[in-house]
């Protein structure tokens, strides 16, 4: 089947099978590795992107879903140079180890940080429960949301 | 489209269908997507002669309810349910019609429909929810019907109290209770093969509504759900704790 949306500001048309999975085609057909894909259950988050504007599992969303959508992967957020404000926040406070689930939590994050009015402690719990981490123990992970947040309203302001 | 196809399914937000296919426990031959159609999204007041009621759109997304005013403003407890579902990103895809047309014995809308006296149209009849589940993922729905939008009727007060699985976020059980000028409404997920009202339960806060009333209302385990995360006999207890918290925590808002 035809397929078109954007990724991270491009535009493409892809030819994919029915059943394959939004994540796939953005690893293996777009080489975009940056989403990863944790568990075969849709519990982890790894996998988080941003579709029309909102934090989605890509491994639970259909490639022809997705269809005249907008894509935006982590590499679309920030580049080496140019971190995002939360992907500093991640790396300032510590917010990983392994780092394999970081790309989806960072995501997810962007999401609760543009659409949370108060993002206090319970609600970065709260909104943070679709994404598992194996490694740090999440307190760190807590930190780093509020920090990024807080700097995002602070970019969002003086822009 | 459907009558052509060998075993098609309609697919909504996919929150649980995807999932599912993913792990070979469903495998229809064709996937019908209905989520472009723009008249099974939206939410909006209706007024019958039953009273006021709020007509939320299948397609509608939990967290577009979550967030939406007219529901914030009048039907606050359905804000409450829809945050309780799952995580953000399945609420940010999941749709109300996909989960009430799946029936899951542990999503937590059904207790709501019921609860809330709601009237499910499809496109061409409406089902009261006290007809509507029947058992196991079994609805009065055919395979072909269409979930067009629910009716939620505005309550004079109503609250939802959920035990949490942490680790799908269902709910083990969950008990909305709904007060309307009729008397209470118990409507009760996670505990049977599908969603049910309590009707002893409800008696007894007609005659007398405190936490108390309850305590020697019975609620026999029989035909409730036994699994890895709670017995029948737990879960027909929770039916009773979570009614009461219920009913003192809507004490407190009077």
């Amino acid at each position: 089947m035809k397929v078109s949306f954007r990724v991270n500001g491009k535009a493409h048309t892809l030819d994919v099978a029915p059943n394959t999975l939004l994540v796939s085609v953005l690893r293996e057909h777009l080489g975009l590795t940056g989403t990863h894909v944790g568990c075969d259950t849709s519990q982890c988050g790894a996998c988080t992107i941003h579709l029309d504007g909102r934090a989605v599992k890509s491994c639970s969303v259909l490639a022809v879903q997705a269809q005249d959508g907008e894509v935006v992967t982590i590499e679309g957020l920030g580049s080496i140079d140019d971190l995002h404000p939360m992907q500093k926040a991640f790396r300032d406070c510590h917010g990983l180890q392994c780092g394999f689930c970081t790309p989806g939590m960072i995501m997810q994050a962007v999401d609760l940080a543009t659409k949370v009015e108060t993002l206090d402690a319970d609600a970065i719990r709260q909104g943070m429960e679709g994404n598992l981490c194996r490694c740090t123990g999440y307190q760190n992970i807590v930190a780093a949301v509020a920090n990024g947040a807080a700097a995002l309203k602070a970019r969002n302001g003086e822009s | 489209m459907f009558a052509g196809a060998e075993d098609p399914m309609y697919l909504s937000g996919g929150m649980t269908l995807i999932p599912s296919m993913k792990q070979r426990l469903a495998a229809p031959s064709d996937l019908i997507d209905l989520s472009g159609l723009q008249a099974l999204q939206g939410i909006e007041h209706v007024e019958s002669q039953g009273g006021t009621s709020i007509r939320v759109g299948a397609l509608t997304r939990h967290n577009d309810v979550a967030a939406n005013g007219l529901v914030l403003n009048q039907l606050p407890v359905l804000a409450q349910v829809v945050s309780s579902i799952g995580d953000n990103q399945v609420r940010n895809r999941g749709t109300v019609g996909g989960s009430i047309a799946n029936s899951d014995p542990a999503a937590d809308l059904p207790a709501a429909l019921l609860g809330l006296q709601a009237v499910i149209n499809t496109q061409d009849r409406q089902i009261p929810a006290d007809d509507f589940f029947h058992d196991l993922f079994e609805t009065a729905l055919a395979a072909d019907d269409i979930l067009v939008s629910v009716d939620f009727a505005v309550p004079l007060r109503a609250t939802y109290q959920k035990f949490r699985n942490p680790a799908s976020g269902y709910a083990v059980v969950g008990v909305l209770i709904a007060e309307y000028a009729t008397g209470f409404r118990v409507g009760v997920t996670g505990a049977g093969p599908c969603a049910f009202r309590a009707c002893t339960l409800e008696d007894a806060l007609n005659q007398s509504f405190s936490p108390k009333a309850l305590n020697d209302v019975e609620v026999p385990d029989a035909g409730f759900n036994s699994d890895f995360h709670a017995s029948a006999e737990y879960r027909a207890h929770l039916v009773k704790v979570l009614a009461k918290r219920a009913v003192s925590d809507l004490s407190q808002h009077r």
